[in-house]
């Protein structure tokens, strides 16, 4: 578990921030730029003193202010991969890999510098020099070096914001490796809702220097300060659920949600994995009887639990599809008043199986347990 | 007209090895002042900085005298480092070395804060978080980083301390073969009566020396930099 709480004042900027997140997993701290996330990670490393507060990883004190505790940066074993990867230019790509490992107490090895060459695909760029990297190869070499330093928690702090599109695609499947494949816990920082829902277990929400809210990101996809972040466009619920059926040349899969099964158009998946599914508001469709002659393959069986008006003529509408889960449609308000649209009342959710977005999980994931 | 006397050649070794001796002593030194100059908030930083630079806005023969004060027979440091140490420094070569340290010291402690000033101190950080104590990441990343730096410092010292007079003549006075480097050997060739041949010769070397010091401070930088990927 990592316990978080802490405040840091400075100039025109105040930030007080309690996290609790469990570990291993993937926390990611999301929210809009200059919202306090680096200077929340940085005296999660260490490098910054917070003014007040504690910060404790797995029961270890690293920082308690009220009984003057401050482990030093480098005896507290948290990796640190920057935003500008941050490489020793006067050093090889090896001797960087293998800089933290050197100063890592030999007693707590455990993951060593073969195992993370294959990892991260670095054998080929270890003869070159920093400055011969591009931007994507720059930062797994950052990754793999933090990796080597033994770390009991790596933090990312935008470790994909530097980079173009192209650039991104190339580090993210290593992400997900390292996060499915080795069981260190991590803080991301990200202000990429699509960064997020592939890397993250757990979604920790700030604005203006407080974390709004904690949870899985399935329970933080449907509240308010979520949805005023991500904007109109990117509202939508975000599911987790097994995949019960693959056809591989189609690449169509099966994935149990709710009470019901919808049918996705997205590769990858395998039976018995899981997968993780985003549900734009604006892509759903509601019926209140049950559908014919549609081609649209997923209907979905619920009862809306809340209406919410938005800016506009829209309206926002919660359907509780069972098993503790919830898909957010957006309708207009005369769609809500020609169906009667109102609370308890039973809805067929109609998705088009191409607009689901998601990606699929190995089955072993540490993926999103419920909370305790 | 470069063939050069035995008294012209002894004053190109005493230059030669007075410079490089001023410029080993006051390396570390420099370093370290640079850094508290650069790194440091304590309240005297500023006065440090006025001291240091003073040799560069003194008289040189002010220097050479506040230093023949201090360090001569008769005053407590000269007795102490005699009794303690054996060392003599005025009318030595010796003194001629400390009195050129001390005149190319500014020189040296600016070309190396500055270098220390552009090391990225992002990476220190990365350094820390990859568990390196703060000795560790001087001498891993800081050091190596301002090398540049210190390469150009240590050249331009040395090429200042090749000619350096007024210090030099005043603290360790002009003694052939002991203290009568290029600069003295010329400025006593000019005083003396038909010496015109031989200040020519000196002049022309001197201005050989500088030039070579020049173009080979530029070839390492360059290497360096290369090195450095910059």
């Amino acid at each position: 578990m990592l316990r978080v709480s802490v405040v840091k004042r400075r100039e025109g900027f105040k930030l007080r921030a309690q996290l609790e997140a469990p570990t291993p997993g993937v926390v990611a701290l999301f929210g809009r730029s200059g919202c306090g996330k680096t200077t929340l990670v940085n005296i999660i490393s260490g490098l910054l003193e917070p003014d007040e507060g504690r910060v404790e990883l797995d029961g270890l004190r690293l920082t308690d202010t009220r009984e003057r505790i401050r482990v030093p940066v480098e005896r507290r074993r948290i990796g640190y991969v920057f935003q500008d990867a941050r490489l020793f230019p006067h050093l090889s790509v090896l001797a960087n890999l293998r800089y933290g490992e050197r100063r890592a107490p030999r007693e707590v090895r455990t993951i060593g510098l073969d195992e993370v060459l294959a990892l991260l695909g670095l054998e080929p760029l270890l003869k070159r020099r920093t400055h011969q990297l591009s931007g994507g190869e720059r930062q797994r070499v950052a990754l793999g070096r933090a990796l080597l330093s033994q770390p009991r928690l790596l933090l990312l702090d935008e470790p994909l914001a530097a980079l173009d599109a192209a650039r991104r695609e190339e580090v993210l499947p290593y992400l997900e490796t390292l996060r499915d494949r080795l069981s260190i816990p991590m803080v991301f920082v990200s202000h990429q809702l699509d960064e997020i829902l592939r890397l993250a277990t757990h979604v920790a929400l700030m604005e203006a220097g407080e974390i709004l809210t904690c949870g899985s990101l399935s329970e933080i996809s449907l509240q308010a300060e979520f949805r005023a972040i991500v904007g109109p466009e990117g509202v939508g619920a975000v599911l987790d659920g097994r995949v019960t059926r693959v056809d591989a040349a189609r690449a169509m899969a099966d994935v149990e949600l709710g009470r019901g099964t919808l049918h996705v158009n997205i590769a990858g998946a395998r039976v018995g994995g899981r997968m993780r599914i985003q549900l734009l508001a604006r892509d759903i469709i509601l019926a209140t009887e049950p559908p014919r002659g549609l081609s649209v393959r997923n209907a979905l069986e619920g009862t809306i639990t809340e209406l919410a008006d938005e800016l506009g003529q829209a309206v926002l509408v919660k359907i509780d599809i069972g098993a503790g889960a919830a898909v957010l449609a957006r309708v207009t308000r005369s769609a809500r008043e020609e169906l009667g649209l109102r609370v308890g009342l039973p809805v067929w959710v109609l998705v088009k199986a191409v607009s689901a977005r998601g990606h699929a999980y190995p089955a072993g994931m540490p993926a999103e347990r419920p909370e305790t | 007209m470069l063939s050069l006397t035995p008294a012209e050649l002894d004053a190109l070794r005493l230059s030669l090895e007075i410079a490089l001796r001023s410029v080993a002593f006051s390396l570390p030194l420099a370093v370290l002042i640079a850094y508290l100059l650069a790194r440091s908030r304590f309240p005297g930083t500023l006065a440090l900085d006025a001291l240091v630079h003073l040799p560069l806005v003194l008289p040189p023969v002010a220097v050479g005298y506040l230093l023949l004060v201090s360090l001569d027979s008769r005053s407590a440091a000269g007795r102490w480092l005699l009794a303690h140490f054996g060392i003599e420094l005025p009318f030595t070569t010796g003194g001629a070395a400390l009195a050129t340290a001390v005149m190319t010291f500014p020189l040296m402690v600016r070309a190396i804060r500055l270098a220390l000033e552009s090391v990225d101190r992002g990476l220190e950080a990365a350094a820390r978080t990859l568990g390196a104590g703060p000795l560790d990441r001087f001498f891993s990343i800081t050091l190596p980083l301002m090398l540049p730096g210190i390469l150009a410092g240590l050249l331009t010292a040395f090429s200042a301390g090749l000619g350096q007079f007024g210090a030099v003549i005043t603290f360790a006075s002009n003694v052939p073969g002991v203290t009568r480097t290029l600069p003295l050997a010329l400025y006593t060739a000019i005083q003396e009566p038909g010496g015109e041949a031989a200040a020519l010769r000196l002049a022309v070397l001197s201005i050989a020396l500088g030039l070579l010091g020049l173009v080979l401070a530029e070839l390492l930088a360059r290497r360096v930099y290369r090195l450095l990927g910059r």
